[in-house]
């Protein structure tokens, strides 16, 4: 079964520690497109067995009013990470996000324990999504085969503190040393017609900092990016989402290809730009995205 | 279940709770200080019993130091104490005896 | 009797206190009664000095004697001397039986508990109470009734004689030894002596305490030496890091900064927000946040406030520098540049008594546009509790609530849904502090509520893109997420009335009960 929300909008995922019941309770009034129920770090390690408890009743009796549920699960390497899977399906999460995937095999290995999680606790095969984090040179280097290594997931991530270490350098705040990695996750997500999301921006202090990332990695082709802070989200929603001039223009060029399609003519202008029918997945893209954002009032 | 150490689950933090439980007397003894307790003293204490039920513990001293927690997270704390009073930390009865 | 809010004012209490209950906002419109005055003691003798030794000397001089009553002011917040200075004198005297006539009372008067608990202090007065006082009065430990009462509701009593201060004490940051009071200079600067001017006009006796003496004249005065009887000078009259603090620090939370934007939405979405408007906010972070991206959209679309009124923070001063406001009417300053901003020759002081006396030919409240208010409780009928606790215990002030949100033309509160675990938008407040009729709009983290009165701001914002809820919406998402709170269990004994702006009884106070669990 196709999982309809494989592909569904997420320009943001906020972070927060399953084990803070002050965070999980209700950050779906900031309207974030997905929360990132944490185990892994952000659970300290004498508190990880307490945390799954909190994790499960959140999951079970919380409404989170149509944010995805996405469960960061503790790294293949530590004795946690079987019983996150185990804990997080049966509460009824969306998505588990792999930690420090380096290789296609560690999202099968996780795959196979989501599918036995399912059965265990009666959900339909296929519910529960994957998407890999990747924190490390290898994994950058893997990306294609990570993107490609299971029908559940349904993106990647880039985790740039991990990254640069590995990568011998730190995060500068101007991207410099993300550069490679974002762009060669992007073409792989993209090869493979899987999403792309970038890494957190630490500087709560910066905003004007914060919007120039966000607008960096809007043009580079990203899908969403990962949040630390309520503040830093409407930022992000404002950039990743049409303004109606685009949408207008993106309406027009559609309406006008199907109109000329029929009539025989490859190439016209719409607003003084020619238009031909290389324009039409992308306009079609652009009301879609405005559609998910609930900003499209037209009638296509 | 029964009670094997005592063990505590749960931090001061507002809206959490900290839950202490100890090997009882033969019932349920349980005592409640809470920053709500006008308005949902009753419903906490509903909460931790229907919990306990759960997990079939019938003797445990259980204490609470509730800070507005909602009832999700005094479930979990419950949980989370009883379950290390024991040691269990994998193959948990996610959806039986929790939930 | 059941009132206008549907409380049920026993009778007991409408015999004790001679109060009717409360009837709604415009009972008394038009009602005609005659000032009281005080009593005055002249000097004419041109030799004398006003200034005695000590606050004995001088509540010897004023004949201090069991059951008088006490006035004091609450310019110096939480960190004023006067009240406990004041009342350890009269305890070493052996007095009794004291009522206390407050504009306000707060932690910082918890030294005073042990008088009310040995027959000292019998009555309490005051616009609420807060800390240990408020434990006292909630545990019983008050012999007499406590009455709580807005900043104009205070006025009001005072000038219209329901109670006369026998000796009140005006803690000035400066004076001179004849009298002069000025809430500006010295070690205690706290701005303005609003709330003292009625204690200085109403008093029978008045004795000016300051710990700056300064040369004759000490003028402009705004408190007259026709007024005041006596003059001490101690070592300090409070804590000048508690009286006016330094400025807030706007805030970074993002459910106070998104209610502060639904709130400034709201604002420029009403039919109200246009050139010449007028406003007054509070202390809180989103009251704060609210004014600050308010005055950026005014500077965007070229509006300007005509007056901003009431108790003063600096995003209301900066609107005054950067020439955006005609003029700043100030009745307390919270932080140093409010003190500051009193220099600015727009920016007057007023009485509580021009502010939101409902006794007199109109107040300044009665000209706003828009107020926002916050607070702990907001039933589906729109009234508002601002001074009892969520356990019952009175613990917080009416202020200028009831004042200003029967005067606005749009009274907004802002609260969030849930307070920790307490819904603060619930069935029926613990105690009605404000009436839902002067209450037009509550904003939540979770939605804005118009009050069903108000049909024409239903139509004027049908427009606009906010995410608007029923109040039984809002309280039924806070129940869905909290659960239905049981009700405070009280005893029987009432402890405290809320005074209604107007004298009525709005509501009362009982006694608190230790929380016992349905089944054991």
């Amino acid at each position: 079964m196709i999982n309809p929300n494989k592909k569904r909008l997420r320009r943001t995922m906020m972070f927060l520690s399953a084990q803070k019941p002050g965070l999980i309770k209700d950050p779906y009034i900031y309207k974030p497109d997905s929360i990132m129920l944490d185990l892994e770090d952000a659970v300290a390690e004498n508190q990880k067995d307490v945390a799954r408890f909190s994790l499960f009743h959140a999951l079970r009796t919380i409404d989170y009013r149509g944010c995805e549920r996405v469960v960061r699960i503790n790294g293949l390497d530590t004795p946690y990470w079987k019983e996150d899977i185990r804990c997080s399906v049966a509460g009824g999460c969306d998505a588990i996000r792999i930690p420090k995937t380096e290789c296609a095999s560690d999202v099968m290995l996780v795959e196979r324990e989501v599918e036995h999680a399912e059965m265990e606790f009666d959900r339909p095969q296929g519910s529960v999504l994957i998407m890999a984090a990747i924190e490390s040179a290898r994994g950058v280097i893997k990306a294609l085969d990570i993107c490609e290594a299971s029908g559940r997931l349904f993106g990647i991530a880039l985790s740039g503190g991990d990254y640069t270490k590995d990568l011998q350098t730190h995060i500068t705040g101007t991207g410099i040393e993300l550069m490679g990695a974002r762009q060669n996750m992007v073409i792989a997500a993209r090869a493979a017609e899987v999403q792309c999301f970038d890494t957190v921006y630490t500087d709560l202090n910066n905003m004007e900092g914060y919007r120039q990332d966000v607008e960096n990695i809007h043009l580079m082709g990203f899908d969403g990016k990962s949040i630390i802070n309520p503040r830093q989200i409407n930022i992000v929603h404002e950039i990743f989402t049409p303004s109606q001039k685009d949408i207008i223009f993106a309406e027009k060029v559609v309406k006008e290809i199907e109109d000329k399609k029929a009539k025989g003519i490859g190439v016209f202008t719409v607003d003084d730009k020619m238009i031909d029918i290389a324009f039409y997945d992308g306009a079609k893209r652009t009301i879609k995205l405005a559609k998910a954002s609930g900003v499209y009032k037209g009638d296509l | 279940m029964e009670i094997i150490k005592p063990a505590v689950a749960g931090t001061l933090e507002s809206s959490d709770c900290q839950v202490t439980v100890e090997a009882g007397e033969g019932k349920i003894d349980f005592s409640l200080e809470s920053s709500v307790i006008n308005q949902y003293g009753n419903q906490i204490r509903r909460v931790v019993f229907e919990t306990l039920e759960n997990m079939e513990v019938k003797n445990v001293r259980i204490t609470i130091i509730d800070k507005g927690a909602l009832d999700c997270t005094i479930r979990a704390r419950v949980e989370g104490a009883v379950f290390r009073s024991v040691g269990q930390i994998d193959n948990l009865p996610w959806g039986g005896a929790i939930r | 009797m059941i009132n206008a809010v549907g409380r049920d004012i026993p009778e007991e209490i409408l015999e004790l206190t001679g109060k009717e209950v409360f009837h709604g906002n415009h009972y008394y419109d038009g009602y005609v009664y005659k000032k009281d005055g005080p009593n005055t003691k002249c000097v004419i003798n041109s030799i004398g000095s006003k200034l005695v030794t000590s606050i004995k000397e001088a509540l010897e001089k004023c004949e201090i004697r069991d059951g008088m009553t006490l006035g004091f002011h609450h310019h110096f917040r939480e960190g004023d001397y006067i009240v406990n200075m004041v009342m350890e004198e009269v305890h070493r005297m052996g007095i009794k039986d004291i009522t206390i006539c407050a504009s306000s009372l707060g932690k910082a008067h918890d030294p005073i508990v042990p008088y009310i608990e040995d027959g000292t202090i019998t009555n309490i007065q005051s616009s609420g109470v807060r800390g240990k006082i408020g434990e006292a009065i909630s545990n019983g430990k008050l012999k007499g009734l406590a009455i709580m009462r807005s900043h104009g509701g205070r006025v009001r009593a005072i000038e219209s004689g329901e109670i006369r201060i026998d000796i009140a004490f005006i803690g000035t940051p400066t004076c001179d030894e004849y009298g002069n009071c000025r809430g500006i200079g010295g070690k205690s600067n706290c701005g303005v002596l609003s709330y003292a001017m009625v204690d200085g006009d109403h008093a029978d006796k008045v004795v000016a305490i300051t710990d700056c003496l300064v040369p004759f004249p000490n003028f402009p005065a705004h408190i007259s030496m026709t007024k005041v009887d006596y003059v001490v000078k101690v070592d300090e009259i409070g804590n000048s890091e508690k009286i006016a603090t330094g400025a807030a620090k706007p805030t970074t939370d993002m459910r106070k900064l998104m209610m502060a934007e639904y709130c400034t939405q709201f604002i420029i979405n009403s039919p109200y927000f246009k050139d010449g408007f007028s406003y007054q906010t509070g202390v809180g972070g989103a009251s704060i946040a609210s004014t600050i991206s308010l005055a950026k959209i005014m500077k965007e679309r070229n509006v300007r406030m005509r007056f901003g009124v009431g108790g003063l923070t600096k995003p209301m001063c900066d609107l005054l520098i950067n020439n955006q406001v005609d003029a700043l009417l100030d009745t307390q300053d919270f932080d140093l540049s409010a003190v500051e901003s009193v220099k600015n020759l727009r920016h007057f002081r007023i009485s509580v008594g021009e502010y939101a006396d409902p006794f007199n030919k109109g107040a300044v409240v009665n000209k706003l546009d828009f107020v926002i208010l916050a607070a702990l409780e907001v039933d589906v009928h729109f009234n508002c509790n601002v001074v009892v606790g969520s356990n019952g215990m009175i613990t917080g002030a009416q202020g200028g609530h009831p004042d200003t949100a029967a005067g606005a033309k749009c009274t907004i509160v802002i609260a969030p849904l849930l307070q920790g675990r307490i819904p603060a938008i619930c069935t029926d407040v613990t105690t009605v502090t404000t009436p839902g009729e002067s209450v037009d709009v509550v904003i939540t983290d979770y939605g804005i509520a118009i009050n069903p009165r108000r049909q024409d701001l239903i139509e004027a914002m049908k427009d606009a893109e906010l995410p608007f809820k029923t109040i039984e919406e809002l309280r039924n998402i806070a129940y869905s997420i909290a659960g239905e709170p049981d009700k405070v269990q009280f005893g029987k004994r009432i402890v405290g009335i809320i005074e209604s702006r107007d004298g009525t009884i709005m509501d009362v106070v009982r006694q608190i009960k230790p929380f016992k669990f349905a089944e054991e």
